[in-house]
């Protein structure tokens, strides 16, 4: 009998690498990860970035919405970058203190690319997996109504909402999250597809799982891979749309800042020797921009290692 | 002399997880107009020995030790003059014969493209060749078939045109990496009728790449049975049939079922084929070995004679006690 | 073993929509006939082998019967209730009686899941409410039966070589306690040494727990050496039923004779003196199936009559059953 020979099938385990845990496709991924240098670096640099985010502020000496008066009207001469002055990253026009704003455009920027994305995540995964599993008519109508919604031009109507129901955070999340999630729903349709004539799923039907577990058991996971790839490539993408929209003043209410703002600040009064004004919120803006591209490119390589 | 000569062949991958060696010291020669068999199961290394032979590895493998083709290296060789010897004088069939065939171009425009490029022919006369060369697969309606699409054929009949293409040039060697692995079986044995036809009529050499017992059994004059990278058994195919002496060859003999007997029970090789990466001290087999005694699990048994002459095995178990 | 059949297919129909070449969206769609009138019955403890060449219809006959794709017309009675019939909600009760192994062995795993709780599956989704404790104990119990180590439970798919991810699928359908599993073409994939393992395991499995087998794979060999009782399918059609050593013995079925003779066998001396029966030309398609009699077009015995007349499914000598009109 083959149940009673247990050493035998222990000889057969040995192939097996000692340890107890196992290796979960992610350990192996998040391993494969590491090993790419640029990605790494570009993880430590932008988390970096958040934390000085979340540190910056007790190293302030001015709020982000002070005016230091000494500074306003003559920053090319006073608002220079300084330690003394308290000012590090110099003033911006007005006399307020670039190092605060900056922060707190970092903050903002940041918070509007990653709830954004999450918004995009959820509903487009969830969208693209039903579509994709239940297919047929179901699939054909969700899939017409996503063509429908992404042949509205974007930006267009980004800035007639924030036109008519006038500027505020609130508005630019829920402009860029009903847009950004209809390229996911289709991406994730795709490999649901790919996934729904898989031996497996086949697996759990003929067991008699319901429709609803097996999408949340064993599509959705299964996913996961290429959303957090594109997960991360979409921050970046919000990020920008939100910066344009404020470069064209539409974006967040003064005094609140976010980068795009700060650069279109920056980029107007670079004729003033206050290139600092420019240099710093821009600096921040691209280094982060370049991480999360980085960081994408890398899990990418991580997640799907043959389809390199 | 022998037509292709193979001498301490040893190829070597290296991956990310470590240096994988998945041919191991493997020797053999192979006559003008014979046939030989390499069986052995995935990992055996019995496509890699070919494709090393080839030219063919892929980027991160390399290989030492010495191919003679007529006389002549070709292990490591330009890849200019491997390119001329794979096209005229070492042709290859695989597996899926989609592999090798372009999809978006007419079969007579490949088929052309070979004689044009390496014999410098005229292209009337290189379609004039290619039909006949189809013909000689036995595809029906040669004339109006070649100006087909490659998916336009069946699964065999793709794998006729395969075998024309790769015996327009006339060579003196073909490869088959398992030819017949994707194809029915009645497919199976019209295709392995039409190889054993074709090297009668050719008179080229064979080298038979397959994990099916039994399309060794009646396609080839010699085999050689790899396990682990390493040659078990090398010898004549009747002999080897009747007489295995390795424990390995014996226990895959054994665990096919046969349709011309029935037995109650397979007797079964224990255990799983070896993870190159861990390549066991010793005999590669000796973990999954019955007769395995503790010289086994230290040295690597080299090949040795056994009684009669061309019956090669390397196993440091006596051969009466296997029999 | 019990004579009271658990599991029988009457006429059963499976056809496919296939749109061709220069099909307009307005063009009704061609009909593809993937199963044609099926009939046979299955005794529990009992295997039956279903052997055909790629195209025949032997896995959309299977998944048919689970109601993985519809059938056309037909009956699947499965211990007295035709399963076809039933609602979606209504066949879940059965979905434990009846189980499926794939072919290959990695792809029919969840690459995210852990062994563990791939094999526990079928038990949380019929037994929602079972305690982790007594789960944990089906789950060991279940893999010790197939040969792997219980500590393997929390390593993943990947881990594991195809041999062993196919006793996991074994596993996985074991653990219910069905009554029958269909096992689709489950060592096609697998190496000869693995092969003849897991062909042991199944027959040891099913003596031991009275299990009824479908047996689906394209070698022969060892079809015959698993199956009581093989049926042959050409274009979806079945062209011979009968007992395994029978069908070896006596093929009846022109198709049935070619193919064994095409089974090569491992021995030089049978195998190089072989009288081979070749079948020249292609599959039809079956979209467009010959009239008459489906093997007629590579038929070395075919007549006007078999162009005409469709053969019937007959009797020629006891449980040996034969489609062709020169079966005498």
């Amino acid at each position: 009998m083959i149940v009673a020979n247990k050493s035998k099938i222990k000889k057969m385990a040995e192939n097996l690498s000692e340890s107890g845990a196992g290796r979960s496709l992610w350990k192996d991924a998040r391993m494969r990860f590491m090993q790419n240098k640029a990605a790494t670096i570009s993880l430590f640099i932008l988390i970096s970035i958040v934390l000085f985010s979340f540190i910056g502020p007790y190293f302030a000496v001015w709020s982000y919405e002070q005016i230091d008066w000494n500074a306003m009207g003559s920053a090319a001469r006073v608002g220079m970058p300084s330690i003394e002055s308290g000012h590090f990253f110099g003033t911006d026009d007005l006399g307020r203190d670039l190092y605060s704003r900056v922060i707190q455009g970092t903050q903002i920027s940041l918070m509007v690319g990653v709830l954004g994305a999450s918004v995009a995540v959820v509903v487009g995964t969830l969208y693209g997996a039903t579509s994709g599993y239940l297919g047929g008519k179901i699939d054909q109508i969700m899939m017409r109504i996503v063509d429908i919604l992404m042949s509205i031009p974007y930006m267009f109507v980004l800035i007639l909402l924030l036109v008519v129901f006038g500027r505020s955070i609130g508005m630019l999340f829920i402009g860029i999250g009903l847009l950004s999630w209809l390229d996911m729903s289709r991406i994730v349709r795709g490999q649901t597809l790919n996934l729904k004539n898989k031996e497996f799923i086949e697996a759990a039907r003929v067991t008699g799982v319901t429709d609803f577990k097996i999408i949340t058991r064993h599509i959705v996971p299964n996913l996961l891979g290429i959303v957090a790839v594109y997960a991360t490539l979409l921050v970046p993408g919000i990020i920008l749309a939100e910066s344009f929209i404020s470069f064209l003043g539409l974006g967040v209410q003064e005094p609140s800042t976010s980068w795009g703002a700060l650069i279109k600040e920056g980029a107007g009064t670079i004729s003033y020797d206050t290139e600092w004004q420019l240099l710093f919120p821009l600096a921040f803006f691209v280094v982060s921009l370049f991480c999360f591209y980085f960081i994408g490119d890398g899990l990418r390589d991580a997640l799907d290692p043959k389809e390199r | 002399m022998s037509l292709l000569d193979v001498k301490n062949l040893k190829v070597e991958f290296v991956t990310a997880d470590g240096i994988v060696n998945a041919v191991n010291n493997v020797n053999f020669s192979i006559e003008e107009g014979e046939i030989l068999a390499i069986v052995g199961e995935s990992g055996s290394g019995k496509s890699q020995t070919v494709f090393a032979m080839t030219g063919l590895l892929d980027h991160n493998g390399s290989a030492t030790g010495s191919v003679k083709f007529e006389g002549e290296e070709i292990l490591n060789i330009s890849n200019q003059k491997l390119n001329q010897i794979r096209a005229e004088k070492i042709a290859m069939i695989f597996q899926d014969p989609m592999t090798s065939l372009n999809p978006y171009v007419r079969v007579s425009e490949q088929m052309t493209e070979v004689l044009i490029h390496h014999q410098g022919i005229s292209k009337l006369d290189a379609l004039k060749q290619s039909i006949t060369m189809l013909d000689a697969v036995r595809i029906p309606d040669a004339n109006n078939r070649i100006r087909m699409y490659p998916h336009e054929f069946s699964g065999g009949m793709r794998q006729r045109v395969m075998i024309a293409m790769s015996l327009l040039c006339r060579p003196k060697l073909l490869i088959a990496d398992e030819p017949t692995t994707a194809l029915d079986v009645t497919v199976q044995a019209q295709i392995m009728q039409l190889l054993a036809d074709l090297q009668k009529d050719f008179g080229m050499s064979i080298i038979l790449i397959t994990h099916d017992l039994g399309v060794v059994a009646g396609n080839s004059d010699d085999m050689l049975v790899m396990y682990g990278g390493e040659i078990m058994e090398i010898g004549k195919t009747e002999t080897i049939y009747s007489t295995p002496t390795h424990p390995y060859t014996q226990g895959l003999m054994s665990a096919v079922p046969r349709l011309d007997d029935s037995e109650e029970r397979l007797i079964t090789i224990p255990g799983n084929p070896p993870n190159m990466m861990k390549a066991p001290q010793g005999c590669s087999f000796s973990p999954r070995c019955k007769y395995a005694i503790d010289t086994c699990n230290i040295d690597s048994p080299i090949l040795s004679k056994v009684s009669n002459n061309d019956h090669f095995r390397a196993c440091h178990v006596s051969k009466e006690k296997i029999l | 073993m019990s004579n009271h059949a658990i599991l029988e297919v009457k006429n059963l129909k499976v056809n496919f929509d296939v749109s061709s070449e220069g099909d307009m969206p307005w063009t009704k769609a061609k009909k593809l006939q993937a199963v044609n009138d099926i009939s046979f019955s299955l005794n529990a403890g009992e295997t039956l082998g279903i052997v055909g060449e790629s195209g025949c219809g032997k896995s959309t006959l299977a998944r048919a019967i689970v109601k993985m794709v519809p059938a056309e017309s037909g009956e699947v009675v499965w211990l007295g209730n035709d399963l076809l019939g039933l609602s979606n909600a209504e066949t879940r009760p059965y979905r434990k009686q009846i189980q499926m192994i794939f072919q290959d062995p990695l792809a029919s795993l969840n690459p995210r899941m852990n062994i563990g709780e791939i094999i526990a599956e079928p038990l949380r989704t019929h037994y929602p409410k079972t305690p982790e404790s007594d789960i944990q104990a089906r789950v060991s119990d279940v893999m010790s039966k197939v040969g792997l180590l219980d500590n393997l439970m929390n390593r993943y798919p990947h881990e594991f070589s195809g041999g062993q991810c196919q006793r996991i699928g074994i596993a996985r359908a074991l653990i219910l306690k069905p009554k029958l599993i269909i096992c689709d073409e489950p060592v096609s994939a697998l190496d000869v040494s693995i092969q003849a393992q897991v062909v042991n395991l199944l027959m040891d499995l099913q003596e031991e727990m009275d299990l009824a087998l479908i047996f689906i794979a394209h070698d022969l060999s060892v079809v015959k050496h698993i199956s009581t009782k093989i049926m042959v399918l050409y274009l979806g059609n079945m062209v011979e039923l009968a007992n395994s050593e029978d069908i070896y013995k006596s093929p009846s079925h022109p198709y049935t004779q070619a193919l064994i003779s095409a089974v090569p066998i491992p021995d030089p001396s049978v195998e190089k003196n072989k009288n081979l029966i070749m079948i020249e030309g292609d599959l039809p398609s079956p979209i467009n199936p010959p009239s008459g009699c489906v093997f007629r077009t590579r038929c070395q015995k075919a007549q006007d009559i078999c162009s005409q007349d469709k053969p019937e499914f007959k009797e020629v000598s006891s449980n040996h059953e034969v489609a062709c009109h020169f079966n005498d």
